[in-house]
């Protein structure tokens, strides 16, 4: 289980998000919702640890500061809604290409993306290609791991965004898997939402049977 | 080294200068008329660097007439710190408070000192070693040069980071260290930072006759001992290029990220 008690992430002349506290089971998926601009993204780069931040964030009861880094990031894998490109080629950024080529086609995509250049794919065809590259990271067996997903189907079509949502819905169906999505679309939170709906506003986030009580 | 050196040369008039002096008046002009705005800081530049070399002329006259160790570290040093300037001038983007001037300053003062030392101490061995003749013109050489492969990989460093944040930010996220994800802009910061020598190296004496071997010709010198006294500092030059760049550009991708392996843009501030 993923573990946030009091994360606060300052941002030098902006808003401070936080203290957040929130826990996301195994096994579950947990939607944060909230206007644009209200820290969404930043919350989700300061548990992976991208953004100095305070406060305590652990998997299985092991704060992150007892982990090296890279090792945290291997466990809590960032999905961001623009996710970065550093190679020419598509396949440079797979460290396991047979997975990839298997699970593409669950994402609307062949094999083949994996020979195209990064030039030529569209947004939509980079954001599946950058889910996948997260969900093939090599894992231990039985190990631990929770996907932080940005936005994960801003740039989809109706048809690519509902096979992304039943593959997110997949993972999320392994006990050693949980997954916190960050999305606009209050339908897909309510389909996806195994664990629950959290609302950012102001900085902190708020239950959302909370937020609708009087 | 040893080789005999001819000291008859044509020796130049004020007034010569004065004659050449009329080339980047007509530049100034040249501006004017064009409307490119540079003539003032052209002619601030023509009359910095006059002011500067017969300066520095003086202060060599002085070094080489009293031997002192102690007087010719120091212009060395006083020669490393002004380049410091320069890198730190020539930056887009600068790493925030003493940063700025004291990775490129640190950089050139490893780099420089030690090619110098190991050219003074085991090819040239002139007698002293540190004998101020042979060591500052050795040292201007070198940090001339050092200081362009410092500033270019820097500058191509921060600019690249910046502009790659997702492509490094994505690979921070897979969980690679701090290394790996900087890796192409290091090794395209290094590139960059390498490539005014290896234009150099590749063109000399055959696109231009370099600026040392050019001197010593004018001065009297053989050709051939021109030559060689020119290969010598053209392997300097890429030694020392090579030395002062890693060092800057690996120190400079060290303070752009942190111990727990995130990019550090926040420490860049822009260049006013």
């Amino acid at each position: 289980m993923l573990s946030i008690r009091g994360l606060i992430r300052r941002i030098p002349d902006g808003p401070t998000i936080g203290p957040a506290d929130l826990d996301v089971p195994d096994g579950r998926t947990v939607a944060i919702m909230g206007p644009s601009g209200s820290g969404k993204s930043v919350l989700l780069r300061a548990i992976a640890d991208l953004d100095p931040a305070d406060g305590a964030v652990s998997l299985d009861g092991i704060d992150r500061s007892a982990m090296d880094a890279p090792a945290w990031r291997r466990r809590v894998v960032y999905v961001a809604a623009d996710a970065g490109w550093w190679d020419d080629m598509v396949a440079a950024h797979f460290a396991d290409r047979d997975a990839a080529a298997a699970l593409l086609p669950r994402v609307n995509l062949t094999a083949d993306a994996l020979d195209w250049p990064v030039q030529r794919l569209s947004s939509g065809e980079r954001q599946r290609l950058a889910l996948v590259r997260a969900i093939t990271l090599p894992r231990p067996p039985g190990e631990a791991r929770v996907y932080l997903f940005d936005e994960p189907t801003a740039a989809l079509d109706a048809e690519s965004a509902g096979r992304v949502e039943s593959l997110i819905a997949t993972l999320s169906q392994d006990d050693r898997t949980a997954v916190l999505l960050v999305t606009h679309d209050a339908a897909q939170a309510r389909r996806l939402a195994s664990g629950g709906v959290v609302h950012l506003r102001d900085g902190t986030l708020i239950p959302l049977s909370e937020e609708a009580a009087p | 080294m040893t080789a005999t050196v001819e000291t008859s040369y044509v020796a130049l008039a004020w007034s010569d200068l004065a004659i050449a002096s009329v080339l980047v008046i007509l530049n100034a002009g040249l501006s004017l008329w064009l409307g490119l705005g540079v003539e003032r800081r052209l002619l601030v530049a023509a009359t910095r660097m006059v002011v500067q070399l017969l300066l520095m002329a003086m202060v060599l006259e002085w070094l080489f007439a009293h031997h002192a160790p102690e007087w010719t570290l120091l212009a060395a040093t006083v020669m490393v710190l002004f380049a410091g300037r320069e890198v730190m001038a020539r930056q887009d983007r600068r790493l925030g408070g003493w940063w700025s001037y004291g990775l490129g300053t640190g950089a050139m003062l490893l780099a420089s000192f030690l090619v110098t030392l190991f050219a003074l101490t085991t090819q040239v061995r002139p007698d002293p070693w540190y004998d101020a003749r042979y060591a500052l013109p050795l040292l201007g050489m070198v940090l001339g040069n050092t200081m362009n492969g410092v500033s270019i990989g820097l500058n191509t460093l921060t600019t690249l980071a910046s502009r790659d944040r997702a492509a490094i930010e994505g690979r921070l996220s897979l969980g690679a260290t701090r290394w790996v994800a900087l890796r192409h802009v290091t090794r395209h910061a290094l590139r960059t930072g390498l490539i005014s020598i290896i234009n150099a190296m590749a063109g000399a004496g055959l696109v231009f006759i370099p600026g040392m071997m050019t001197g010593q010709i004018l001065a009297g010198a053989a050709p051939p001992d021109a030559a060689k006294y020119q290969i010598l500092i053209m392997f300097l030059i890429a030694g020392g290029t090579a030395i002062g760049a890693l060092s800057a550009v690996m120190l400079g991708a060290w303070r752009l990220t942190d111990a727990r392996h995130r990019l550090r843009l926040d420490r860049l501030t822009a260049s006013t």
